[in-house]
């Protein structure tokens, strides 16, 4: 399947039954599949007069305790991001999808990954974080939206996954997994009281600051029981590597590609693949940094998740960065070359 | 000429690039028409260095491959049309969405008689009975206002084909060529599986796997 359509058929598999969208290149089959389908399945699909409409429209169906989803691409997250925040101050669960394209601005409509601080730091004012999921392969894309799905429900916080125009045009084998969906009781919803119960209120707006703090605070220590229990990473032969890459996403493909040439010529590398982004799996990189040399990131930016590496690596080894922007896709050929190049000086 | 549609992801344009080599190499003048109006990537204008080293012409919408999601098509297309030698291959966007740039030339296909074929993947989602696949068939004819001449099997599950999937997908394509009424012009195959295919099944053709991510392009590996 295509990338875009296989998550949209897995979110669909997942019990999202709610897409509010707006078109935009490269994410909108999965806007155009779900116009197909929803129909079809007694779902709602709706697109709106523009984002900024389309994520009022998940904050207001998320609060009846739905599955609900939107989409878009990077400048349309942009237009997003104040009712992101909303969302997130409401402590309600829902899946936003960004396939990231080439920016700042209009941009471009090729790949990029320049949108990794605006989802893992910024997706919005305030005090408050998303859950971020980075897959690097269709079959991923489909396993982290019911993942994302249920860990938003678990939480009750926004999920993203932070996907990259090539994944969601790439075309690839996909299984969707037996057991699908995993809903939960949401005693919060905003159902109708029906005289039997309190009114439950959706809300973001507090009188008093003191009031706010705290629930910002306890908000934060659920932030810490996320960070605790829900980092994914995937590392490959970093227990010997001289050199560690970092990388998420496609990028991440194209870095293993140059990997396995640079093992071929008796260079030690592995690869550290960052699943999710937030929470970051600072902890595995920490270790890697006690047994290597020097690491390297590569990204399709001007170098955003170096920041969060170095931090983790915590200056005791060099951190190197490579990256191509404005839509353009690092080949491995390019990361070979900049692997051989830290080689050169690893002792 | 032969005008290539299909479900999105279904092997046009590999189809396509594969056509254009394998023409040019037999001696054929050939110029590939990337038509595709709904795709930003993996199309055939992706191919132009190769093309050019081989010899293929191509003719793309200005801003294919760029940062600008324009579907303009341009012009010089009109220019196939008055050739008098030499071989044309459309590749065209996906679905019947993609097959509306057909229309504009309808006339024009008819006129020369043009083979129009539609390339179908029974491990594609949503085209996995050959009702389904009929039914984008139909789709497409009808936006296109063109009739489909034959059916191309592509049939693949990408990296993970195995023989037994290319043997698996034949009565696929057989019931769809009985109930679309059409020619099962070939069904396609990656090279390293023919051998074992090649005597199995009746019109097959060895294909090169051109279309994919970077980190799989072997064109790009030099």
């Amino acid at each position: 399947m295509k990338g875009n359509e296989a998550l949209a058929e897995a979110a669909i598999r997942a019990g999202c039954r709610h897409f509010f969208g707006y078109p935009i290149t490269p994410q909108t089959e999965v806007s155009a599949y779900m116009a197909k389908r929803m129909p079809k399945i007694g779902g709602t699909f709706l697109q709106a007069e523009s984002e900024v409409a389309a994520i009022n429209m998940v904050l207001g169906a998320a609060s009846t305790g739905k599955r609900v989803m939107t989409s878009s691409s990077s400048p349309g997250i942009s237009l997003k991001s104040e009712g992101i925040s909303y969302i997130a101050g409401s402590d309600l669960p829902c899946l936003i999808v960004n396939v990231m394209r080439g920016g700042p601005g209009l941009g471009g409509i090729q790949p990029s990954q320049a949108d990794y601080w605006q989802a893992t730091h910024a997706s919005g004012h305030g005090d408050f974080f998303n859950l971020v999921f980075a897959p690097s392969t269709i079959q991923e894309m489909v396993n982290l939206t019911f993942t994302a799905f249920d860990l938003a429900d678990k939480y009750r916080m926004p999920a993203m996954i932070l996907a990259d125009g090539m994944l969601g045009q790439m075309m690839e084998p996909v299984e969707f997994p037996e057991v699908q969906a995993h809903p939960i009781e949401k005693p919060w919803a905003t159902t109708g009281h029906g005289g039997k119960r309190p009114h439950n209120i959706v809300n973001s707006l507090y009188l008093k600051p003191e009031d706010l703090e705290d629930l910002v605070r306890q908000r934060f220590a659920r932030y810490e029981v996320v960070k605790e229990n829900e980092v994914l990473v995937e590392s490959q032969y970093t227990e010997d590597a001289d050199i560690v890459v970092v990388a998420y996403g496609a990028t991440a493909r194209i870095v293993n590609s140059a990997v396995k040439s640079a093992r071929a010529k008796g260079l030690k590398v592995g690869v550290i693949r960052p699943i999710t982004l937030w929470p970051f799996p600072e902890k595995v990189i920490a270790q890697a940094a006690d047994s290597c040399k020097a690491m390297l990131c590569v990204e399709m930016s001007m170098g955003q998740m170096v920041d969060d590496v170095r931090l983790a690596a915590n200056g005791k080894v060099p951190v190197h960065f490579f990256g191509r922007t404005g839509g353009v896709i690092p080949t491995p050929a390019e990361v070979l070359a900049e692997i051989e190049k830290i080689a050169g000086g690893v002792q | 000429m032969t005008v290539i549609t299909g479900h999105y992801g279904s092997g046009k344009t590999n189809f396509a690039v594969n056509m254009a080599l394998q023409l040019a190499q037999a001696g054929q003048q050939v110029t590939v028409v990337d038509l595709d109006i709904v795709n930003p990537y993996f199309r055939t204008s992706d191919f132009r260095d190769l093309f050019f080293k081989k010899g293929v012409d191509i003719i793309a919408p200005m801003y294919a491959g760029t940062n600008l999601d324009i579907p303009a098509i341009t012009a010089e297309v009109q220019s196939v049309f008055a050739k008098k030698e030499g071989y044309t291959i459309f590749d065209v966007g996906g679905d019947d969405a993609g097959a509306a740039a057909l229309g504009r030339y309808r006339q024009e296909f008819l006129n020369c008689g043009a083979a129009h074929w539609y390339v179908c993947n029974c491990y594609r989602y949503l085209t996995r009975q050959p009702e389904e696949a009929l039914a984008v068939l139909r789709e497409i004819e009808a936006t296109s206002r063109l009739p489909a001449t034959g059916i191309i099997n592509a049939s693949n599950l990408s990296y993970d084909t195995t023989a037994e999937d290319i043997l698996n997908a034949q009565p696929f394509a057989e019931q769809l060529a009985q109930l679309s009424q059409l020619p099962l012009v070939t069904t396609l195959v990656e090279r390293a599986l023919y051998p074992q295919l090649s005597a199995l099944i009746e019109r097959i053709t060895p294909v090169d796997i051109y279309v994919g991510p970077v980190w799989q392009r072997r064109d790009m590996e030099e």
